[in-house]
């Protein structure tokens, strides 16, 4: 906990105590923490000295900023129309495969959390999906599997 | 099947001056500027088409201590993505257009509200900025430009929708008026302009309003960067001219099967096959007899797609991205669809349909803000032109 007040009072110097920097430094700590947990709005409404009701009702409003724990990559796989339309659900499938989870949940290594999202922007280049920040695109399930094991390999967890 | 595309290449010509262009501007007076930009005809490339000039105008005209430019990079349209590739090829064209318009109207702050899925653009970006900060302190003037960054929600890309976002609150839409040339970001005269139409702003600079109005058709003035998806074998962006037939954008863009083209995304127009030959792409376009939401979003339909999978992702994509805040949009977009999986299970007849319609309706007359307002325009051509495919 004292780390994480550390963490929002650096986010607080570096982006205000304004109101309009709620977002940045919300964004900043789920960057961090992969979470927002009820401790995290707390402080940061503390920070920021406005309401923590405040703080939880921005937070839950945006689909990037979760209360929840997800893993250190989180893999948006698009689901909008042009991704559904060039297989989507086949990719879908594969990750399922390999992670051996569902969308909604992370890996027991911790290293993954799967979520279906909307449109990336990417639909040229459909099924598209980002992994944290990073848009992979023309996914096959060959290459979603060469992408995983790659993070895999970064973290010393590979496949095989 | 030979193509011949009428690609034009104004957006992403590799332009080398875009110092002297700045400069040539800055030592051109205000009212010229902005008269330029009227005749010009450049309309929003976001989808609404308010007249740029005029906007820019109006703010210049309020009176207030502090103002803001800022430059809309919230593209979630299903089916667009030419905002990214500008702001990733062409980034200082659209700066240039935001110091620009700062100086028009009076703002020494400007901001670029990027979606949370577009982060990875920020590197490069911020270096554009950096060095445009250091083009203009050469000019002496004065302003800045931040990036703003969204975190996944569609509806923040309505400019009022926007301004909470920026101000630390929960993504819903104002009532309108007031509008932004009033009151916008932190309720001082603001300007928000799409990524594109900023960018158009510099060619008409460098080129002079007359080449720009000679492209295009009437009312729909200059070229369009469309983002074209779905059953093509050229996915991509394309510039193009307004005003071409949708049949002949088939033709050059199509698999040679497409029974379907979806204008403007989820929030836009389904038009069949039959119709292709009479639907104009532009502003006026007498589309399903309703003017054209001109996003820039293309997506290709062809025969083997069930357009009812289609309008079931839309409305799935509504559902989510409804920010909840008014009851028509929020039980409307959920109604839409329970209904149609109802009449597809055979438990609703198929004129259960016509009472969906009616629902639809009714969002577009009632809903706050341009999203649920919007719902209709899909669910309505689509379950009209493919009636068939909702029942059976």
């Amino acid at each position: 906990m004292a780390k994480i007040q550390e963490t929002i009072r650096d986010l607080a110097d570096r982006y205000g105590r304004s109101k309009e920097s709620l977002l940045p430094i919300l964004q900043g700590v789920y960057e961090n923490y992969h979470a927002l947990t009820d401790e995290a709005m707390v402080e940061v409404a503390r920070e920021l000295d406005i309401s923590a009701a405040h703080v939880y009702g921005t937070a839950t409003f945006y689909s990037f900023l979760e209360s929840g724990k997800s893993g250190k990559y989180i893999i948006r796989l698009c689901k909008t129309i042009t991704c559904m339309m060039h297989g989507k659900n086949l990719i879908l499938q594969e990750l399922e495969d390999i992670l051996k989870v569902k969308p909604g949940q992370t890996t027991s290594d911790g290293l993954f959390t799967l979520k279906e999202t909307n449109c990336l922007g990417q639909c040229h280049k459909g099924p598209a999906m980002l992994i944290n920040d990073t848009p992979h695109t023309d996914l096959t399930p060959e290459k979603v599997r060469e992408i995983i094991n790659e993070y895999r390999i970064k973290e010393h967890m590979p496949l095989n | 099947m030979t193509r011949n595309l009428q690609r034009l290449d104004l957006i992403f010509k590799d332009e080398q001056d875009a110092e002297v262009v700045l400069a040539q501007t800055l030592a051109r007076p205000d009212e010229d500027i902005i008269n330029d930009l009227i005749i010009s005809g450049l309309k929003g490339r976001g989808g609404a088409g308010f007249p740029t000039g005029l906007k820019w105008k109006l703010t210049s005209e309020a009176q207030s201590d502090e103002k803001f430019v800022i430059c809309n990079a919230d593209e979630g349209e299903p089916g667009t993505f030419k905002d990214r590739e500008i702001l990733s090829r062409v980034s200082h064209k659209v700066l240039c257009g935001m110091a620009i318009c700062g100086r028009i109207i009076g703002a020494r702050q400007g901001y670029i509200y990027l979606r949370g899925e577009y982060k990875f653009l920020v590197p490069e970006l911020q270096q554009s900025i950096e060095r445009f900060h250091e083009l203009l302190k050469k000019h002496e003037l004065d302003f800045k430009v931040d990036i703003f960054m969204g975190s996944g929600a569609y509806i923040c890309g309505e400019e009022t929708a926007l301004f909470e976002s920026m101000e630390g609150k929960r993504g819903e839409p104002r009532n309108k008026p007031p509008y932004p040339t009033s009151k916008g970001y932190k309720n001082k005269p603001s300007v928000v302009n799409n990524v594109e139409t900023l960018a158009h702003t510099f060619s008409i600079f460098k080129y002079g309003p007359e080449k720009f109005r000679d492209l295009g058709v009437k009312d729909s003035r200059g070229s369009k960067v469309f983002s074209v998806s779905g059953d093509t074998p050229i996915p991509g962006i394309y510039e193009l001219e307004f005003g071409m037939t949708l049949q002949k954008f088939v033709d050059d863009f199509g698999d040679g099967d497409a029974k379907a083209v979806q204008v403007g995304g989820a929030s836009g127009f389904c038009v069949p096959r039959k119709k292709f030959e009479k639907t104009i792409i532009g502003y006026q376009g007498k589309l399903t007899g309703i003017s054209l939401p001109t996003g820039g979003s293309m997506m290709i339909f062809n025969s083997s797609r069930s357009m009812y999978n289609v309008l079931h992702n839309y409305l799935d994509f509504f559902v989510e991205e409804s920010c909840g805040q008014c009851t028509p949009c929020r039980v409307g977009t959920q109604q839409l669809l329970i209904g149609i999986e109802a009449v597809k299970r055979g438990e609703k007849s198929s004129a259960y349909l016509d009472k969906l319609l009616d629902l639809a309706e009714t969002m577009r007359l009632t809903a706050k803000c341009g999203l649920g307002q919007s719902v209709a325009n899909s669910f309505s051509s689509i379950v009209e032109n493919f009636r068939e495919e909702m029942i059976y």
